[in-house]
């Protein structure tokens, strides 16, 4: 009885499950933050999903200067806007949307390795 | 009923109370009993109503005596009321197997949960909810020239987790932003440099999402689809949850650019 707890590193309230952001199928508007590798070392920090309302471009702008990468935004057909940053920059990214009050850190989702 | 059992109780122990002379003679009789009590007892375990409970008290007892130290070992590790310690403590005295034991007090939920789980273990130890832990593999890595990665143990650890192999090399590539197929040997070609532990951390996360149950935390579980939507549904505690779809989202173009745009 008390081994599964050590098994499982987070216990999940299961009844938190009904109103839980990650559960359902993507009912919730997350913001994914991406990670590409490119050829080398380089890799490529990708922003999908932010509200339309934000300025991405001045979103961008200050991202650029607080992390010192170039980046821009893509007009994606499906996806809509979307920023591109040189660089693995998922943390600086999760922490300055938050810091910034622009997403809820529970909204945002980091993938990658 | 408890008062009733406990009166019991005691006109059972003088019989057996003797501690170390007449052991032996003890010990073999008890062993009469128990083969003639063990059937009784599976069946028993099916329908556990609370007459049942009371009357196995003395089955319990008389077995423990038999192979106290088997019983503390299943026991191990669960944070149950003074008696798990006692009977560490003491398995000679083999016969303080109850706490409530020659007292006229009443049994202390814990000790009847304790005494439950103890038959359970014995008798039908897959109802006891002890589960073998499932221990996954770290995944092993080759590098193949100098832009591909080869998860060799992709189709092992896909099989210890019963998930369909597409499913998660779709996951995995999608989580990496990459491409990747499998090779002749069933081995995963990933584009990309990617170390053990990058694999181990999205695994960690397939793991999390599309494995593991939301309420009782095996990972015996099945996922199927149901109208393009993926359910996952637990075997040991029968509960489901729909989980999400894997989107790849947005990919980045890089390399080298077609000449058309
Ligand atoms: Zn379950």
């Amino acid at each position: 009885m008390s081994d599964l707890d050590i098994q499982i590193p987070s216990a999940l309230d299961p009844f938190a499950e009904a109103n839980a952001e990650d559960s359902g199928a993507g009912s919730k508007e997350y913001v994914h933050i991406r990670v590409q590798q490119r050829n080398g070392r380089k890799s490529l920090t990708t922003v999908q999903g932010l509200k339309k309302e934000f300025s991405y471009n001045k979103i961008l702008k200050d991202l650029k200067k607080e992390f010192c990468c170039n980046g821009t935004v893509v007009q994606d057909p499906e996806l809509g806007q979307v920023i591109q940053l040189q660089g693995d920059q998922r943390k600086n990214v999760s922490s300055f949307l938050t810091q910034a009050g622009i997403v809820k850190k529970d909204h945002i989702k980091i993938h990658g390795f | 009923m408890a008062e009733q059992t406990s009166s019991e109780s005691k006109e059972d122990i003088p019989e057996i109370t003797p501690f170390d002379p007449t052991k032996k003679k003890k010990k073999k009789k008890v062993v009469i009993q128990d083969i003639a009590e063990e059937d009784r007892l599976s069946e028993k375990i099916d329908n556990l109503t609370l007459a049942d409970g009371v009357e196995n008290a003395f089955v319990g007892m008389k077995k423990k005596k038999k192979k106290p130290v088997g019983s503390d070992l299943t026991n191990d590790g669960s944070p149950q009321t003074g008696q798990g310690g006692e009977e560490e403590e003491d398995p000679n005295n083999s016969r303080q197997k109850y706490p409530w034991e020659g007292t006229d007090r009443d049994y202390l939920y814990e000790e009847l949960l304790s005494r439950v789980f103890h038959i359970l273990r014995e008798n039908n130890p897959e109802l006891a909810g002890d589960r073998r832990r499932t221990v996954i593999r770290p995944p092993q890595v080759l590098r193949e020239g100098t832009k591909k990665t080869v998860f060799v143990n992709f189709m092992d650890l896909c099989r210890t987790m019963h998930r369909q192999p597409d499913h998660v090399m779709t996951f995995l590539l999608a989580e990496m932003g990459t491409s990747g197929s499998l090779d002749g040997q069933q081995r995963l070609v990933v584009k990309g440099r990617f170390a053990p532990k990058n694999f181990e951390g999205i695994l960690r996360r397939y793991i999390n999402e599309y494995v593991i149950c939301n309420g009782c935390r095996s990972p015996d579980t099945i996922l199927s689809k149901e109208n393009r939507l993926f359910f996952l549904r637990c075997e040991q505690c029968g509960s489901g949850r729909s989980v999400a779809p894997i989107k790849t989202g947005f990919v980045a173009r890089v390399g080298r650019r077609k000449a058309g745009s």
